[in-house]
């Protein structure tokens, strides 16, 4: 009932083709963009801001990177570390040696060398598949752990191999608040998230689809396997780099190759997955529910252990954390191994028909 | 699909009373964030480390505080992740702390950048940047009784006391066994000081983090036969050595570790295979018959309120988080002593004391630590202290000192201190504090 | 010559010791075609169980006899892998049927958290002592030949005995015995051996059980090699290229992969390493894999990927 598209009617190309075609959509999109941009930066505070506002909208643009790959053009990728990883040090590098760099040119360059490591390191995509595929993607990871430990020349010669950035500007105003970085952080995302819908919805994204689903069907019908796979791993990359250098630039500030390492590489995978393959909504949801559900239970089991009158020491918080943060991912891939986003599309389905059953 | 009905409002009630829960500072406590890692690869070393930490701020509460005024302590787990360990500053922070240890070089690196901002001292006991010795630049930072460089020192000190004197060093072989992170790498450049001057030959072998597996490091050390292996690493990575070291058969006399590779933790699943591996101490070593933990034992430990198991009161790495409490708790009270005793006090002002921090031996007698610390004694220019150290040798059983006290070399340390810091001011467009500067 | 030769002998003895964790990912795979990214968390949840078992019985009973001790506690680990074996297959396995591979795959990441966790909490998070009597220094051998004598690592050959010794087993369990042949039975075609009244379930019970007791075996002798903490779940992304070089469905491929990664890995860090700052295993053995599987796409063992279009 609330839901119906009833009466609207559309007379022109352009309305049948935009990416909410139903002008509730419309309506909630704006308005979740105003609460994002307008009312969060009122309301939140400061720890809200630099502990899960601003590693969300970074973690959900590389969900949305990695979403690409696995879940549009279904090659399972365990390198997205690395492809962070080069993005991050290749900002940096660009930033600090070239004088007079501007931040953003700076982070789109970092963008660009991760799309050629990632394009480089997706060559073994058009011969080998599935898992043996996921697996030598860790060559990437672990090859990319081991250069940025041990070539100096990308961490400036310093002798910790520990770098840091500071004084960051953009277009003239200074981001030193949490507001302005979370702002910049969150109009990339918009523009970026923008971006990859158009692709996924164009001949691109189809090709991508159909290489997930049967890609020796696809190379006969006339779509070039290696053209499709690796700009697959073109844009997935660019979009992970770019949330690499952000990460490293506006979250960590300082770091040190092991941000990048095979763990992150796990927990992106992971938002993917949990998020729901193949939906750019679904990198949103799962980078949402990875980034705070540890932050969540770290608060809330020692709250629970309170109210139950006994006091409980962080190894045991941490451990459950392991052991619940193991046994929702299960439950969830039992209950819908779809993800969060076909949660979310069957709600909207049942608004649609509310108060009939189907 | 019925209990996902079920569960997901209640989830959902409690997300959002956890949200609320604000965090409150309390007003009249001296809060003292703990940063630890008691799980992980680094948990077997951390864990003691931490137990010690808290139990000495739990003796200060007994004996009635800081001049009265208690302390508040909260753990956090790092894993000894840096983001893990920002995170946890970055909640901690709200509750005013009074000083913040990081026990990680990584996380110390991501927090200095962010304590001046937040104004709050960072302080390193035997680790983090060596550098940051050189209070003009490194105004947050105290790596007070020691840092990595003094250790790389000493440890060659003893290296060529056993050789005879630094002109027998030359020509002979020293191979660096090293984590494979800002920690590990930290000796290099003393180390690599050290060869240019005196002749010797560094050979350097990283070891990939989290160091489980160096057959083929030892297979190198087997070829290359050094003439000593210094063992830098952390965690797991050291009794692997050491077991790596007894199936190569590299003789573990010659072998020299850094203080976070002289403990228990690294020792005792190898006991006799051990036997002869020496380590360098942050001037205390194992001292289980100190007046300190003594103290410790009767009064928190007898009465059920110790932190960890009572075997563990008295080993390297416990001293160690007692020592490291104890000097954050001396500049609380030198703190007192300008901005009023028994108030309690900020950041900046704790920042004060901790450069102002005059520990006499006199002092840290009564304080427990006799025959386990001598003086320490910061300045505005100098952060560090002092910079004597000891070596321990394991000897099957327990650690036992096999050395006299030594003290790294100002000659060598200070021009590298200084050299490595100005590089840090340019880069960061930072100036040097003055004398005037330092009244604050 | 014989440094050479002491690195060759260092790589096949570690390759054994890979091949011994990687049995567990092909059983596994093998059967029922899920890749088992918990098989790390269950090498050290069952070495943690058998080294706090080997702890505990002491005290509770009174033996004292270090033989007696390890078989106990290696039994009684042995019971508690086949009861993870069962609640993973009741709770997970049987409720994500017919689901496709990312998501079983993804699961099974779920349930390494899950044991890592758990093991924790339950035996505790120090490094533990197994003592199964392994002698620690090494024997130099053939000294006549070679001066100062060739390197072995007594250790590390009864490691690579015991491991060959466990696969002989596996072998004549899957070719000898009725289980055997049911297991190969669901390997080879999950509807048909349905069809002929092959219990699935039970047969995916066996399967995990018997891996086990495999991870059991690794964990033993890993945890003996290094002790036993946590660091001991990531051996399983060293043996992950052995797995895949050797191919995902052959027992005898985790054997000759892991010789050929083993050899690699330590012959590059050795000679290679030095020219580029040392540290190359890792990514050295992942890169050799990848490289296999270019020419051979299903790994050198592996059964050929058929598609149908």
């Amino acid at each position: 009932m609330f839901y119906r598209e009833n009466g609207q009617f559309k007379t022109s190309y352009p309305q049948d083709q935009q990416i909410f075609p139903i002008a509730q959509d419309r309506v909630f999109v704006v308005l979740l963009l105003l609460v994002a941009f307008a009312a969060v930066p009122f309301f939140a505070s400061d720890y809200m801001f630099r502990a899960i506002l601003i590693p969300f909208v970074i973690m959900a643009m590389a969900a949305l990177g990695v979403n690409i790959l696995v879940g549009y053009c279904g090659q399972i990728s365990l390198g997205s570390g690395a492809f962070m990883a080069v993005g991050a040090y290749g900002a940096y590098n660009f930033f600090a040696r070239v004088p007079e760099m501007p931040l953003l040119p700076a982070l789109l360059l970092g963008g660009l060398c991760a799309t050629a490591f990632g394009v480089l390191f997706g060559l073994p995509s058009l011969r080998v598949r599935g898992l043996y595929l996921a697996v030598a993607t860790l060559a990437a990871q672990f090859f990319a752990d081991w250069m940025f430990l041990r070539v100096k020349w990308f961490t400036l010669d310093t002798p910790s191999g520990s770098v840091s950035v500071s004084n960051l500007q953009v277009f003239g105003m200074s981001l030193d608040s949490d507001v302005s970085k979370y702002l910049f952080c969150l109009t990339l995302l918009v523009v970026i998230a923008l971006l990859a819908k158009n692709l996924v919805r164009g001949a691109i994204g189809r090709e991508w689809m159909a290489i997930r689903d049967m890609d020796v069907a696809a190379a006969v019908i006339g779509i070039r396997p290696m053209y499709a796979k690796l700009s697959a791993f073109a844009v997935s990359s660019f979009i992970i780099g770019v949330a690499g250098s952000l990460w490293a630039f506006i979250y960590l500030g300082s770091w040190e190759p092991s941000a990048f390492s095979v763990d992150q590489s796990f927990r992106l995978l992971f938002m993917v997955i949990i998020g729901g393959m193949g939906s750019i909504m679904g990198g949103f949801l799962g980078a949402a529910f990875i980034v705070i559900l540890p932050i969540f239970l770290n608060q809330f089991l020692p709250m629970v252990a309170g109210l139950a009158g006994f006091e409980i020491s962080t190894t045991v918080v941490s451990h459950a954390e392991l052991m619940i943060f193991g046994a929702m991912i299960v439950w969830f891939l039992i209950v819908e191994p779809h993800g969060l986003a076909k949660l979310w599309s069957i709600g909207k389905q049942k608004m649609r028909v509310w108060p009939f059953p189907y | 699909m019925k209990t996902f009905k079920l569960v997901l409002p209640v989830l959902l009630t409690a997300f959002a009373l956890s949200a609320t829960t604000t965090v409150h500072a309390q007003s009249k406590e001296q809060f003292v964030p703990v940063l630890s890692y008691r799980t992980g690869p680094y948990g077997p070393n951390g864990t003691p480390w931490a137990n010690g930490f808290v139990d000495y701020l739990k003796l200060m509460n007994v004996k009635g505080g800081i001049n009265g005024v208690k302390i508040s302590y909260e753990e956090c787990e790092t894993g000894y992740d840096t983001a893990r360990s920002v995170e946890c500053y970055e909640r901690l922070k709200s509750k005013n702390p009074s000083f913040v240890q990081t026990l990680s070089t990584g996380a110390t690196f991501a927090i200095t950048e962010k304590a001046p901002g937040d104004k709050i001292p960072v302080v390193t006991v035997g680790y983090g940047r060596s550098e940051s010795a050189d209070g003009a630049v490194f105004k947050w930072n105290f790596p007070i009784a020691g840092t990595y460089w003094v250790a790389a020192d000493t440890i060659l000190q003893a290296i060529a006391k056993k050789e005879g004197d630094w002109s027998s060093i030359k020509g002979k072989k020293i191979a660096l066994v090293y984590h494979d992170s800002p920690f590990g790498k930290e000796p290099i450049p003393l180390m690599q000081e050290r060869s240019r001057i005196h002749g010797f030959e560094l050979q350097l072998l990283p070891v990939t983090a989290p160091g489980v597996e160096q057959k083929a490091t030892w297979l190198q050390v087997r070829q290359a036969r050094p003439d000593y292996v210094v063992l830098w690493g952390w965690g797991v990575m050291n009794s692997t050595a050491i077991k790596e070291a007894q199936a190569t058969g590299y003789p573990r006399e010659k072998m020299y570790g850094v203080w976070w590779a002289g403990a228990e933790p690294d020792v005792k699943d190898v006991a006799d295979g051990a036997k002869g591996y020496n380590a360098v101490t942050i001037q205390h070593g194992a001292e289980p018959n100190s007046d300190i933990v003594k103290t410790l034992l009767a009064q928190l430990h007898s009465k059920g309120q110790g932190t960890g198991p009572k075997e563990e009161v008295g080993q390297v790495l416990y001293l160690r988080g007692v020592m490291s409490a104890m000097i954050g708790i001396e500049g609380i009270r030198a703190a007192q002593e300008r901005f009023g005793k028994g108030k309690v006090m900020t950041g900046e002002q704790v920042r004060w004391g901790l450069e102002n921090l005059n520990l006499t031996q006199a002092k840290l007698d009564a304080l427990g630590f006799k025959g386990v610390m001598r003086p320490i004694s910061t300045s505005c220019m100098d952060h560090m202290g002092a910079a004597w150290t000891r070596i321990h040798t394991w000897d099957g059983q327990k650690w036992v000192f096999t050395s006299d006290w030594m003290q790294a070399d100002e000659q060598i340390l200070k021009p590298l201190v200084k050299a490595t810091a100005d590089k840090y001011a340019t880069e960061k467009k930072l100036v040097r504090r003055t004398g005037q500067d330092c009244q604050s | 010559m014989a440094f050479f030769l002491e690195t060759l002998l260092g790589g096949l003895m570690a390759g054994m010791l890979y091949s011994l964790v990687a049995l567990g990912f092909v059983l596994i795979y093998k059967a029922s075609g899920v890749f088992n990214f918990a098989q790390g968390a269950m090498v050290l949840f069952a070495a943690l169980a058998m080294a706090r078992f080997a702890e505990w019985l002491p005290q509770l009973t009174g033996l004292t006899q270090p033989v007696l001790v390890n078989l106990i506690a290696f039994v009684l680990a042995g019971g508690v892998m086949f009861m993870v074996a069962w609640l993973i297959e009741r709770l997970v396995l049987r409720r994500l049927v017919n689901q496709e591979g990312t998501t079983l795959l993804m699961a099974t990441l779920g349930i390494a958290y899950f044991l890592e966790g758990l093991g924790q909490t339950i035996f505790g998070n120090d490094i533990y002592k197994i003592d199964i009597g392994m002698p620690k220094d090494p024997v130099m051998a053939f000294d006549h030949v070679f001066p100062g004598g060739l390197l072995i690592n007594q250790e590390d050959l009864i490691a690579a005995l015991i491991a060959a010794l466990l696969v002989a087993l596996l072998s004549l369990f899957f070719q000898k015995t009725a289980t055997g042949r049911a297991l190969r039975a669901v390997a080879d075609d999950h509807q048909a051996a349905q069809s002929i009244g092959i219990p699935l379930n039970r047969i995916w019970v066996i399967v995990w059980c018997v891996a086990g007791v495999v991870a059991l075996v690794a964990g033993m002798i890993w945890g003996s090699k290094l002790g036993v903490q946590f660091s001991l779940a990531t051996i399983a992304l060293r043996a992950l290229p052995v797995v895949i070089l050797g191919g995902l469905t052959s027992v005898p491929g985790a054997i000759i992969g892991g010789l050929i990664i083993g050899v690699g890995e330590k012959l590059s860090e050795v000679f290679l390493g030095p020219y580029v700052g040392g540290g190359i295993e890792i990514w050295f053995a992942y890169v050799l894999a990848l490289l296999f599987l270019l020419v051979r796409p299903q790994g050198l063992f592996g059964e050929k990927i058929i598609d149908r279009v």
